[in-house]
């Protein structure tokens, strides 16, 4: 087992170096820089800026070395000194401005995977085990509404509810009195009175989706002998059910999770945005759109370091579930 | 003396969106106490369905329509009839008086739990013994179908045993209550040659030691030939012919076990011979002939009769036997 997992952190590492790397090159793929976007903006603002203003700016960002200098320039700050460099567009950190919003985004994900579990389990298996039943079929319902609806239109109607009915400000994670607060009860508590209505909005479609695939997970195991076997042992009807099929039927889920979480990323961006809510991801899209580098590195870099350790979290969840795959990575 | 079990006129049947098949429909057999049945028949006869139905197992679209399932208590007393008992009696019978083994031992077995944790399991429900107690059951009678080194084999999972010993597994845990009754439903099919005879010889050899009987689902006339003691031959979803086997298999009676019979070349010798050389083909599910349902597949076929008149079950000999040519001897 321990041979696995220091295996699984070395792929880690090669992973995380080939993404950052990637993603530096892409950054560069459009043609200029970020003093291009200087220029636009100085530009419509209808001042014109001295060639040797330029040169400067360039210099002072690095911007004028080699594309290879400037990525390991970057990527040995990040190693060595936790450095993620500066965000042209913010003239500050990368650490200062984004290190909240990372945290906010990954309450919010792991908050919303919490929401899709406690919903969707329960839902599946019922569903399964009494499939065609009126209830089964309330569910199937509800669950192609859920995957039907976008979420950006969710968003907008839940806002409406909670503005409506129950008197919250729209949009944002805090009510204006504790936006620029320092952390307290209070703000965690009116933090927990905003988390519903995002958790709500990007953990439906998941749920649908789960819902979906648990029903049809049960559904295949449910009339396998082994259960036909339980039976002929006397066992009480629910009790062998959940002995057996259910957790059979949960390990394909396991392997799942891996790719849930970026699932749960991304949709969570677009709903910050109608939202905006101050996650990461409405940060990120400025970023691309003004070649901020650093910034938009750094924020790829976080994600893929969040997803692949997410990956290797359900890996070893599923090993840890199902003793096929313990034993086999305990031979390899 | 009483049997052990009795299935009277047992109907089962599978209730489809485009009609019923009526798998087994009216199946009579009773299987002797401490005795070996084995029940033989063309695939499709309904050989595993009466097996579920025994114990009430069959699923969903399959039903259950009608009939009796007796079991007869050791000493004397009124017997318990499993298709009217409660629940919760009939899941005190299963395993503790009944036992099943079933055809695929590569998915009769949960693979995500010990082969320990599922004996274990079975005994702590049926007897109030500690974990510690029924551990060491399990222990033992792993140890005594043939698994090597039991103690630590407790432990394994399913999927790291080969067939043969995946099979032997689920004999030990079908045991491990001491049945009064194991059903196994073709238990060597999916297994070699040389491993269906160890499993079969096991099979005698536990019997012998515990005295429970055993309910042989098989193919195979030459397994039938080798273990039983009675036979029992099932047609089209009713049992035509039962009796001792050295009679059914030397002397058939019913022009369908003969034609059985007929289709094994050295029946004695073990072989690995399907029953397939019968003339014609099996009827489709949803048409039953009328009157004997053999009728368009008799070599002895009598025209204006067999086809209008179901035949009665009358005893020829040692044999119970379901033919019109039978009747009238009796009458
Ligand atoms: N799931 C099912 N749905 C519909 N019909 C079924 C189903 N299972 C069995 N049957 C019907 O029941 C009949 C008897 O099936 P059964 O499994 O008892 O046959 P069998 O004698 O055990 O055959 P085999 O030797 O191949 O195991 C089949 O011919 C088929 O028509
Ligand atoms: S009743 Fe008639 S058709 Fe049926 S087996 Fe006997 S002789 Fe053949
Ligand atoms: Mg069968």
């Amino acid at each position: 087992m321990l041979r696995f997992v220091a295996r699984r952190l070395v792929w880690m590492v090669i992973t995380l170096a080939a993404i950052s790397f990637v993603t530096f090159v892409v950054i560069k793929l459009p043609p200029g820089d970020y003093t291009t976007t200087v220029i636009a903006n100085a530009e419509a603002r209808g001042q014109d800026i001295p060639d040797s203003q330029i040169a400067e700016l360039k210099r002072h960002y690095g911007l004028d070395k080699p594309f290879i200098v400037q990525y390991l320039t970057w990527i040995k700050g990040v190693v060595l000194h936790g450095d993620l460099g500066q965000s042209f567009a913010w003239n500050q950190s990368v650490a200062s401005l984004i290190g909240n919003r990372v945290l906010l985004s990954m309450v919010l994900s792991i908050a919303s995977l919490l929401f899709v579990w406690s919903i969707a389990f329960p839902i599946g298996i019922y569903s399964a085990l009494r499939q065609y039943s009126g209830g089964d079929y309330l569910a199937s319902f509800l669950g192609f509404i859920g995957m039907a609806v976008p979420e950006f239109m969710l968003a907008l109607v839940m806002m409406y509810i909670g503005f409506r009915y129950f008197g919250q400000s729209v949009g944002g994670l805090f009510s204006p009195e504790y936006a620029d607060a320092a952390w307290n009860l209070g703000k965690l508590l009116d933090l927990i009175s905003h988390l519903w209505i995002p958790i709500v909005v990007v953990g439906v479609a998941g749920t649908a989706g789960l819902i979906r695939i648990t029903r049809a997970n049960l559904l295949d195991e449910l009339h396998k002998p082994y259960v036909a076997t339980a039976r002929a042992k006397g066992l009480p009807e629910w009790k062998l059910l959940l002995k057996y099929p259910v957790r059979m039927s949960l390990s394909p889920f396991f392997s799942t999770v891996g790719w849930l979480l970026p699932g749960l990323i991304s949709g969570e961006t677009i709903v910050s945005v109608v939202m905006s809510l101050p996650t990461s991801g409405p940060l990120l899209l400025g970023a691309v759109k003004s070649q901020d580098m650093y910034l938009v590195g750094s924020f790829v870099l976080i994600l893929s370091t969040l997803t692949v350790i997410g990956t290797m979290l359900s890996d070893l969840a599923l090993a840890w579930w199902d003793p096929r795959i313990r034993t086999r990575f305990q031979k390899g | 003396m009483q049997p052990l079990l009795e299935v009277r006129s047992l109907r089962t049947h599978f209730e489809l969106g485009d009609g019923v098949v009526k798998a087994v429909d009216g199946v009579s057999l009773s299987v002797p106490r401490g005795r070996t049945l084995a029940v033989v028949g063309e695939s499709g006869c309904g050989k595993s369905v009466t097996a579920r139905s025994i114990l009430r197992l069959v699923e969903k679209p399959a039903r259950i329509v009608g009939g009796e399932i007796l079991l007869h208590p050791d000493s004397d007393g009124e017997p318990l009839d499993l298709l009217a008992a409660k629940d919760k009696r009939l899941r005190q019978v299963r395993w503790a008086d009944i036992a099943m083994v079933f055809q695929e031992p590569m998915a009769s077995l949960s693979l995500v739990h010990t082969i320990g944790d599922q004996i274990i399991e079975a005994v702590r429900l049926h007897e109030n013994v500690g974990k510690q107690a029924a551990r060491e059951r399990a222990i033992e009678m792993l140890g005594r179908v043939g698994i090597p080194d039991p103690q630590r084999r407790v432990d394994s999972y399913p999927f790291q045993f080969s067939g043969g010993m995946r099979q032997r597994a689920m004999i030990a845990m079908a045991l491990s209550c001491r049945p009064r009754l194991l059903i196994a439903d073709e238990p060597t099919t999916a297994l070699d040659v040389t491993t269906q005879a160890q499993i079969l010889d096991l099979l005698q050899d536990l019997q012998q030691e515990f005295g429970m009987a055993i309910m042989l689902i098989t193919h195979d006339l030459g397994v039938a030939a080798q273990v039983a003691d009675e036979v029992a031959v099932m047609y089209l979803g009713e049992v035509v012919e039962q009796g001792p086997a050295s009679a059914v298999l030397s002397h058939p009676k019913h022009p369908y076990t003969q034609a059985l019979v007929r289709s094994v070349p050295r029946l004695g010798a073990r072989g690995q011979d399907r029953l397939v050389a019968v003339r014609g083909t099996v009827p489709p599910p949803y048409e039953r002939p009328t009157g004997c349902r053999f009728h368009p597949r008799c070599d002895a076929f009598m025209a204006g009769k067999c086809d209008v008149t179901v035949p009665t079950r009358v005893r020829s000999d040692e044999i119970d036997v379901a033919c019109l040519l039978y009747g009238e001897e009796k009458s």
